[in-house]
């Protein structure tokens, strides 16, 4: 089985959330919900010294949607069995159909990954565009940077190319699901487990 | 694994430019055998959950368009478009990835204003008071009659120069804005010279480098690509790409590809500004924080280090400029001790040395900080120094661009590879299709763009030297009769709102205002009448591309979906306004408006060959060409005296006789100054102004969730990028300000409330505000703006020389909690 995944380049990464808008345009999102969420990390501080200035302040963005875990967390805790993971493709999926709505997931997604629509009481996430893979088409939202900082394919193939590290603050610890994710890290990006630095725009991601 | 795998993606292989056809949506077999059976197959039909996307459907076609708003950029939109309503948008996935113009987040939305309830939906008439934003539907005979009227009994009451055809930049597009071209049918009307982006730049700049000079063109600055391949070192001064030029056919790729080609060799780059702006972020070393407004005492104090450490380069100096020493300087200015050297080594006007000491003070930059600057870019061979239109948007914005010019000619980096010429980047060396054409305009006189207010309060009494009036010695007139297409600048986007709102409100000043526009703009609030117009997405749509300056395009594009509600496009109705004036067949020349489309893509095509056939083009949707890098004043370089710049002396003219002409001349206001050098003066404002009651400074700066107040409304884009201003925590702490937390900002002028960001990304002491929010406050009330439009916070004191929007970056405000 293929496993396919995406690559994100922290050093391109402006934080535009083009990926995001041309998420929401695709799917037809409405504003509470994003697939594709991009997190501002930022840290430091300034020191005056007689009125003038030095500082250690640095910023950069990470963009997340699902990472289609080799174990993934949403798929275990399904009490309805409508969390999928393409046999094919590795791609993890919700089917309607099938879900009760009980946002078991939710909860369970160390990524915050899964989301819960309340117009159709069910929950819903990235399918990493199964239907445009169909008509080989890469994601919308890798298609759609403007940095060309997103890339989607097959997660060894990613590897070989870009690298493997997925760990990246803020998100968690790439060895508790497995992350189809590839991060090529900025010059001020941090490791996961980064505690000097913050999520500045929690409005913008919850 | 490599290239066989990868191909499958590749959007050459998969994706053609589809026509205005049934979309061919076959894929790869071998991918689609992989991802043979979708679930979102089973859903059609129903009501789904939210992220089925949209599925190749027999109904669907695509339509090509463009994004025509004032980032400069015009990035490609292809519309899927199923059973006439358009589902979903795709932008350019043709040819090189490279060199796709690629939509940002806002031209991502456009669906959701193109099919917002809030569009405007048939032609209105005011019936409460101007600005109250009330009023009543009407048919569009009775507008185009009521227009046609008006322009009548304007220009026989009042004559032509009566009516102003106000700067508005929503709509670009070859054939969205026949505005001039109709009014030049019937004798013309005031324009403006100079324009919003680039005002203060734009008037000082021909003092130094010639009346040929343009912020937009590749032969005064250097293109990105030329630093991408051969600079050493780039030193920005306020420019943020990320920010101001986010699309794919504008200068954010083109920057990412210079810091990615200076720093893989070894460079830097080094960002001055007063935010860590977005084309900093990802870096550890990139941002040099400076206090807004003082560009030109940094560049003093480096020019201080530079002759002191004699790392100036004086054969340069002396061959190529004119006025950096006594013996460079113009006969009617000599043994004045009025050199900049003069003035920066402390011998001449205010006899202070411009130290790094002195800088360090008024900048916030430690004086070890600005000796390092100095070093570095001394040191670089292909220093590629360049400015943002920030820097030159405060009150002292004429002298602030000049100075950052100076910078590269002081050390002798200009027209040289790699360098540029403290201007920002270049653009595309050639625009392969135009626009219909404007006419001659019967009124010689024009005013300066940002004057339009003052020419409506008592036009007749600017003239050239009070009012910076061109074309002739004064106004005869007034303004009685504004028209506005596409434009947000009778409130938004002007300066003090609030006395703006006052001006605009009295009925006996300006007489009519005609507002044409898509949705409720502030502006639109102050019409008498106001027209609805059909989106470019519904009609033909043709451009030439913007800012990216390694490629250039064409698109040409066709209508999406029909015109929503009765919204028409601009060009029929002008057509009935020109019928009603009689001169319906200079307007048409007996072209529809598809007709002028194809007209002046021809005309195109008539200098460009390459350009496909228009019925090929139709099909296609775009047609790219790659572009040679420009070095700025190469010729001028290469050769002073074969090519001399425009300048009275054929030099760079670091001090301008012509300027200290002007200055003996006119008649100044007293917080107007105009300089021969390129001296640092605070300005209106500016740095030393802040007090008791106002103790920081306000600066604006573009939001990446709109172009300047387009898109302002779009629910979505407020909730993907929520409009902050950030405060840093040195000074949101003692006023016990959190992030998310409502705030208001009082300046002089006005009050808004605005959420905070508490930031380590914005200099202490100042408060960075984003500009292009929509105003919302009740104008008979209290006139405390819940929208956060930074107009509401500047004031209308506009700049000597340009008499320009200068006050639009330079602010003193108070912050608290709401």
């Amino acid at each position: 089985m293929a496993q396919y995944g995406f690559y994100f380049d922290s050093s391109r990464c402006t934080g535009c959330k083009t990926c995001e808008m041309a998420c929401k345009d695709y799917k037809n999102l409405d504003s509470s919900i994003a697939f594709r969420k991009v997190y501002d990390y930022e840290g430091g501080s300034f020191t005056d010294t007689d009125g003038t200035l030095t500082h250690n302040v640095f910023s950069y963005h990470v963009s997340q949607a699902c990472n289609h875990c080799d174990s993934p967390a949403c798929l275990a805790v399904c009490p309805a069995g409508a969390v999928f993971k393409d046999d094919d493709s590795g791609l993890v999926y919700i089917d309607a159909k099938v879900c009760s709505g009980q946002k078991v997931c939710i909860d369970a997604c160390p990524y915050g990954v899964p989301l819960y629509d309340s117009t159709v009481a069910k929950g819903v996430k990235c399918d990493g565009c199964r239907d445009r893979n169909a008509q080989g088409l890469k994601p919308i939202c890798v298609d759609a940077c403007p940095l060309r900082a997103l890339d989607f394919g097959e997660i060894e193939e990613l590897r070989s190319k870009y690298g493997d590290n997925a760990s990246i603050a803020p998100l968690p610890d790439p060895s508790k699901t497995q992350p189809n994710l590839t991060v090529k890290m900025a010059a001020a990006a941090k490791p996961s487990e980064d505690t000097t630095g913050f999520i500045a725009n929690p409005l913008e991601v919850s | 694994m490599g290239k066989v795998e990868e191909s499958k993606f590749s959007r050459r292989t998969f994706c053609k430019a589809g026509g205005a056809t049934l979309l061919a949506v076959a894929g790869s077999t071998s991918l689609g055998s992989l991802f043979a059976c979708t679930p979102s197959e089973t859903e059609s039909g129903s009501k789904s959950p939210s992220g089925d996307g949209a599925t190749a459907n027999p109904n669907e076609k695509i339509a090509w368009s463009a994004c025509n708003v004032n980032c400069g950029g015009n990035c490609a939109f292809q519309w899927h478009v199923i059973d006439g309503k358009i589902a979903y948008m795709e932008t350019d996935n043709t040819g090189d990835d490279e060199m796709q113009s690629r939509a940002c987040l806002r031209g991502r939305s456009m669906r959701r204003w193109i099919n917002h309830p809030d569009r405007l939906q048939y032609p209105m008439k005011r019936v409460g008071k101007r600005g109250e934003g009330k009023f009543e539907q009407i048919s569009w005979d009775e507008a185009v009659q009521t227009i046609a009227d008006q322009l009548k009994y304007t220009i026989d009451t009042y004559g032509n120069e009566a009516i102003h055809n106000i700067y508005a930049t929503g709509m670009y597009s070859a054939t969205g804005n026949p505005s001039s071209r109709l009014l030049n049918c019937i004798g013309g009307c005031l324009d403006g010279h100079f324009d919003y982006s680039t005002n203060m730049l734009s008037a000082a700049m021909p003092y130094f480098y010639g009346d040929d000079f343009s912020p937009y063109d590749n032969v005064h600055a250097s293109s990105f690509s030329e630093a991408a391949a051969n600079s050493d070192l780039v030193v920005m001064f306020g420019n943020s790409p990320a920010e101001t030029r986010m699309g794919g056919a504008n200068a954010t790729w083109d920057f990412a590809q210079v810091r990615e080609g200076v720093t893989g060799r070894g460079g830097k780059i080094i960002n001055i500004d007063f935010r860590l702006n977005e084309s900093a972020s990802g870096s550890t070393d990139e941002w040099l924080p400076i206090r807004p407004g003082t560009d030109g005492a940094l560049v003093a104090a480096l020019a201080h280090e530079w002759i002191s450490n004699s790392q100036v380069d004086l054969d340069f100096l002396h061959t190529y400029c004119v006025g950096f020493d006594e013996e460079s300087m113009p006969e009617s200015a000599k043994g004045q001790n009025k050199s900049y050297r003069d003035y920066v080594m402390g011998t001449g006007y205010d006899m202070v040395a411009k130290t790094v000491e002195w800088a360090a003070e008024i900048t916030q930059i430690p004086a070890s900080r600005i000796k390092e600057l100095a070093a570095d870019i001394a040191g670089a061979e292909a220093p590629f120094i360049c400015q943002g239109w920030g820097p030159q948007r405060h009150t002292n914005g004429e002298d602030s661009s000049r100075a950052i010019s100076l910078l590269p000619c002081l050390i002798g980096k200009v027209g040289l590879p790699g360098t540029n010429t403290g201007q920002r980047e270049a653009e595309p060396p050639t625009y392969m299709v135009g626009s219909i054409p404007s006419g001659d305009n019967g009124v010689a006189v024009t005013i300066p763009v940002y004057q339009w207010l003052n020419a409506v309060d008592h036009g007749k009494d600017m003239t050239a030297t009070n009012a910076g009036i061109k074309g002739g010695d004064k106004l005869s007139t007034d303004i009685k009769f504004i028209w506005n297409y596409a434009g947000n600048c009778l409130t938004n986007q002007h300066g003090d709102i609030n006395y703006t709102h006052e001006i605009l409100a009295d009925e006996t000043k300006c007489e009519f205002i005609l507002v044409w526009d898509t949705v409720m703009t502030d502006s639109a609030k102050y019409a008498d009448i106001l027209l609805p117009d059909a989106m470019r997405s519904e009609q033909m749509n043709l451009i030439t591309q913007g800012y990216a300056e390694y490629y250039t395009a064409v698109l040409l594009g066709t209508a999406a979906q029909e015109p929503a509600f009765e919204c028409r496009s601009s060009y029929d109705v002008m057509t009935d306004i020109a019928d009603k004036l009689g001169v319906r067949e200079d307007f048409t020349e007996g072209r529809s408006h598809d007709d002028w489309v194809k007209y002046v893509y021809e005309q195109g095509a008539a200098d460009y060959p390459e350009l496909p056939p228009f019925e090929e083009m139709l099909e296609k949707g775009i047609y790219k060409i790659a572009c040679d890098a420009a070095i700025g004043l190469k010729d001028f370089r290469d050769d002073p005296v074969a090519n001399p710049l425009s300048t009275p002396s054929g030099k760079i003219e670091i001090y301008s006789e012509q300027l200290a002409e002007i200055a003996a001349e006119w008649e100044l206001e007293e917080w107007q100054v105009i300089n021969p050098l390129p001296v640092f003066t605070p300005g209106l404002y500016g740095y030393g102004s802040v007090n008791d009651e106002y103790p920081l400074y306000g600066c604006g700066y573009h939001h990446k969730s709109r172009t300047h107040s387009s898109f302002g409304f779009i629910e979505d884009l407020k909730v993907v990028a929520r409009n902050e201003i950030w405060v840093n925590p040195v000074d949101a702490d003692s006023r016990s300000i959190k992030s998310g937390d409502v705030c208001s900002v009082k300046s002089p002028h006005g009050e808004i409330q605005v959420e905070a960001r508490v930031t380590s990304r914005v200099i202490p002491g100042t408060i960075a505000i984003p500009q292009g929010a929509w105003h919302d406050a009740d104008m008979s009330g209290d006139k405390v703006d819940k929208g956060g439009c930074v107009n509401t916070l500047t004031t209308y004191k506009p700049t000597g020389l340009a008499k320009g929007n200068g006050p639009a970056h330079s602010m003193i405000v108070q912050v608290k909690k709401a």
